[in-house]
């Protein structure tokens, strides 16, 4: 297989208020590669997830990221998600009022506005709608309600994946989407994923458990913990963690 | 931006104002001023009859004697009253109200505003009355909406044309005696549109009036009127603006509306007066007196208001419910960013039985914008199971803005259910990076947003207006985010 690097990222390090949450991470992403990031709570898991997509709360302190080739660092968020990064939030906002038709046409018609391809009708849209709620066996009322509005936590990180299959990104990384759900849920949630999977994409798929990588396998496995990456492997990584725990690796880290 | 500040900034940047151009017209005014010269000539120039010129000057004694309201949440610096042009109108031709002789500079003007003044361009379903400073320029349609009996023209044609009506309806509802601006414009009213549906007609099509102030240190006293005669239907649209100049500029309106038994008048205005720069230079002064009489059992008034320009508006569309089972409504969006202040709310006086009132309130600000709501909800001693339902929401966008909500409630009647609700929130910077995370920039993640909030307000609009609106809303918060 002919490896087609995507994503690089080198020796990067954050902070937020003057506290440094990563402290000197590397990752390599080449495309059709599914990537899972595990570690215990507050290890920077969606602290790195957020400086991906460019959240400027975070101030980056060291380090670089290329995607594609580009620096991605200093690149506004609305560009990098132009550019194809996808963000499944580990808690996705409520917009009350705005329909999720109308958002995600928004979001859409100014990916493409980015991409020099010309508006989509009414008409295309609506039927992308509904081809996608098919195929990720979403609700059809989703649509018609305002974004995340009332939704209940399973609905709310379903409805993240449906935006994923929307706007087909390049990569996509997705944050806990697999938190709070019961096992139907999730299946569904992985059912999606697995359908979206593409030998020209990506995903960076980020997990506090191991039982959702029964259902996505990955390539690889990463365990973040206080803010580095300190075991990479496949996929037979995260049975040994789920067997001996996150203490193992904090033990570990220590000798 | 990083995490040390608080990442909405109110870095004010001039917002665009498009419809700040000036007409460059030949006028014809009266001298800075106001005395009963004054208002003899302005009733002279208008072709007044007797009775009317008595009204005026009789307002405008009475106008002499009145303390300014303070009470409102505003900060105004004084206006001085003499330093005012108080009537100029376009020199065209003699107003005929025939198309072919209205000046082409100012259908131009229209046109560059969007209402094309023609018969043959003008916007499907949409009658319009075109007023220009002191005097309309255009009333379209008003032969074809006479075949049914509909009288649709400017105020100063119907004092002329239709006097039983005016003398009957004029000041029923909004007497001159009501408030300091009240009688003022009743001493020195301009012009504006005069509707009267008959009974049992439904009105065909959205009769708008659009307002526009042209020339400088020239105030806008417009006077409008509606009539629902019983069973009756009438939609209406108001639109304004004005150029952009340094000075500020008064208008003092008066609207009021009878609906007889079972007659319904929707109302929807979109006020756009140039706000001043961001600064807070310039600007016009807006203060306006709204008022329906829900005269008839089971009548409605429903008042809409989109408030995006204008550096001060003092503005309460209020409904009095003196028929049984009659309904009033009043929905509002009031935006205020850069030094922009409104106060703004409504009135809804129960005195029938079973009657209902609705007010939803949605206050934006931005900038160093300060946006109060004020609402008075009155049931009176024989108002047997009124109810009201009212519901004030605030949006802030940034740090230095403010939102008041005075919320005044009079119940005398034991039968009465009133609620009310009220929010304050901020625009997350969580709401707007997760749109940044779908491919949309800050200024449309805004423009979003905010329609969002105030999509149950928009949606009482027409059609065509609803999106008008939009726009407006999305543009009058451009630059407000830093
Ligand atoms: N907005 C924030 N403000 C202050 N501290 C934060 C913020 N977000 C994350 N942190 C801190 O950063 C560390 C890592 O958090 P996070 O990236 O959310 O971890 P994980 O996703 O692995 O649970 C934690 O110590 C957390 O308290
Ligand atoms: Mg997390």
């Amino acid at each position: 297989m002919l490896n087609i690097r995507m994503l690089s990222i080198r020796n990067l390090k954050a902070a937020i208020n003057g506290m440094e949450i990563l402290k000197g991470i590397n990752l390599e992403v080449n495309e059709g590669e599914v990537h899972a990031i595990m570690g215990p709570n507050g290890s920077g898991k969606s602290t790195l997830a957020a400086v991906l997509a460019g959240r400027d709360i975070f101030t980056v302190t060291g380090g670089e990221i290329f995607f594609d080739g580009k620096p991605l660092l200093g690149m506004a968020p609305e560009i990098r998600a132009r550019s194809g990064i996808f963000l499944g939030f580990q808690y996705p906002v409520e917009i009350p009022g705005v329909s999720m038709v109308n958002f995600m046409r928004t979001a859409i018609n100014e990916q493409r506005k980015y991409r020099e391809l010309p508006e989509m009708s009414a008409s295309d849209f609506l039927k992308l709608m509904r081809d996608k709620k098919a195929l990720m066996e979403i609700d059809s009322a989703l649509a018609s309600r305002s974004v995340n509005e009332g939704f209940s936590g399973g609905e709310k990180k379903r409805n993240e994946i449906f935006q994923m299959a929307m706007l087909e990104p390049r990569l996509a990384i997705l944050d806990e989407t697999d938190s709070g759900l019961d096992i139907d849920a999730l299946k569904t949630v992985a059912i999606g994923v697995n359908r979206l999977r593409r030998p020209d994409n990506a995903m960076i798929v980020i997990t506090h458990y191991q039982r959702l990588l029964d259902y996505i396998v990955p390539d690889f496995v990463h365990v973040l913990s206080a803010g580095r990456i300190v075991r990479s492997g496949d996929k037979t990584l995260a049975y040994e963690l789920e067997e001996k725990g996150y203490d193992w690796i904090k033990e570990e880290n220590q000798e | 931006m990083n995490g040390d500040q608080d990442p909405i900034i109110n870095q004010v940047t001039q917002r665009e104002y498009k419809y700040g151009f000036i007409t460059v017209l030949d006028n014809d005014a009266l001298p800075k001023g106001l005395n009963e010269d004054i208002i003899c000539q302005l009733s002279a120039k208008k072709d007044e009859p007797e009775w009317m010129l008595e009204i005026r000057l009789k307002a405008f004694r009475y106008w002499l004697t009145m303390k300014l309201p303070e009470w409102a949440h505003l900060k105004i610096p004084v206006i001085d009253y003499q330093d005012i042009i108080y009537y100029s109108a376009p020199k065209s031709k003699k107003p005929t109200g025939r198309f072919e002789d209205v000046d082409p500079e100012l259908l131009k003007t229209f046109d560059k505003l969007g209402i094309p003044l023609d018969e043959q361009k003008h916007l499907s379903g949409f009658a319009v009355d075109a007023v220009m400073d002191s005097i309309s320029v255009k009333t379209t349609f008003k032969e074809s909406l006479a075949d049914v009996g509909i009288i649709f023209s400017s105020f100063s044609d119907a004092v002329r044309e239709h006097p039983d009506l005016i003398r009957k309806y004029m000041g029923s509802v909004v007497p001159y005696r009501d408030n300091f601006y009240a009688a003022l414009n009743s001493a020195v009213f301009s012009d504006g549109s005069f509707v009267f549906i008959p009974k049992g007609v439904r009105c065909p099509m959205e009769l708008s009036t659009y307002f526009r102030i042209n020339a400088a240190n020239t105030g806008q006293f417009e006077r409008t009127l509606i009539v629902a005669e019983e069973g009756a239907y009438v939609s209406y649209l108001e639109g304004c603006t004005a150029p952009k100049r340094d000075k500020n500029q008064l208008h003092a309106a008066i609207v009021e509306i009878v609906a007889h038994t079972d007659a319904e008048v929707k109302y929807s205005t979109v006020q756009n007066w140039y706000p001043g720069d961001k600064n807070g230079k310039g600007g016009i002064y807006n203060f306006v007196t709204k008022r329906g009489i829900c005269l008839g059992d089971r009548s409605k008034i429903s008042w809409t208001q989109v408030e995006t320009g204008s550096a001060v508006t003092w503005k309460y569309p209020s409904c009095i419910l003196r028929g049984d089972s009659s309904v009033g409504e009043f929905y509002s969006v009031a935006v205020t960013n850069n030094h922009q202040q409104a106060d703004t709310g409504t009135k809804m006086i129960h005195i029938g039985k079973n009657t209902h009132s609705t007010i939803v309130s949605k206050g934006i600000s931005a900038g160093k914008g300060q946006n109060s709501y004020r609402g008075l909800v009155r049931v009176s001693k024989n108002a047997e199971n009124a109810r009201n339902y009212s519901q004030c929401d605030s949006l802030l966008l940034g740090d230095q803005c403010g939102a008041h909500t005075f919320p005044y409630i009079e119940v005398d009647n034991q039968s009465a259910i009133v609620e009310h609700e009220a929010t304050t929130s901020k625009i997350g910077e969580d709401q707007i990076f997760y749109c940044n995370q779908r491919g949309i920039d800050t200024e449309t993640a805004i423009g979003l947003i905010v329609n969002g909030y105030a999509r149950e307000v928009l949606n009482k609009l027409p059609m065509e207006f609803a999106v008008e609106a939009q726009k407006l809303l999305q543009i009058s918060l451009e630059g407000s985010i830093g």
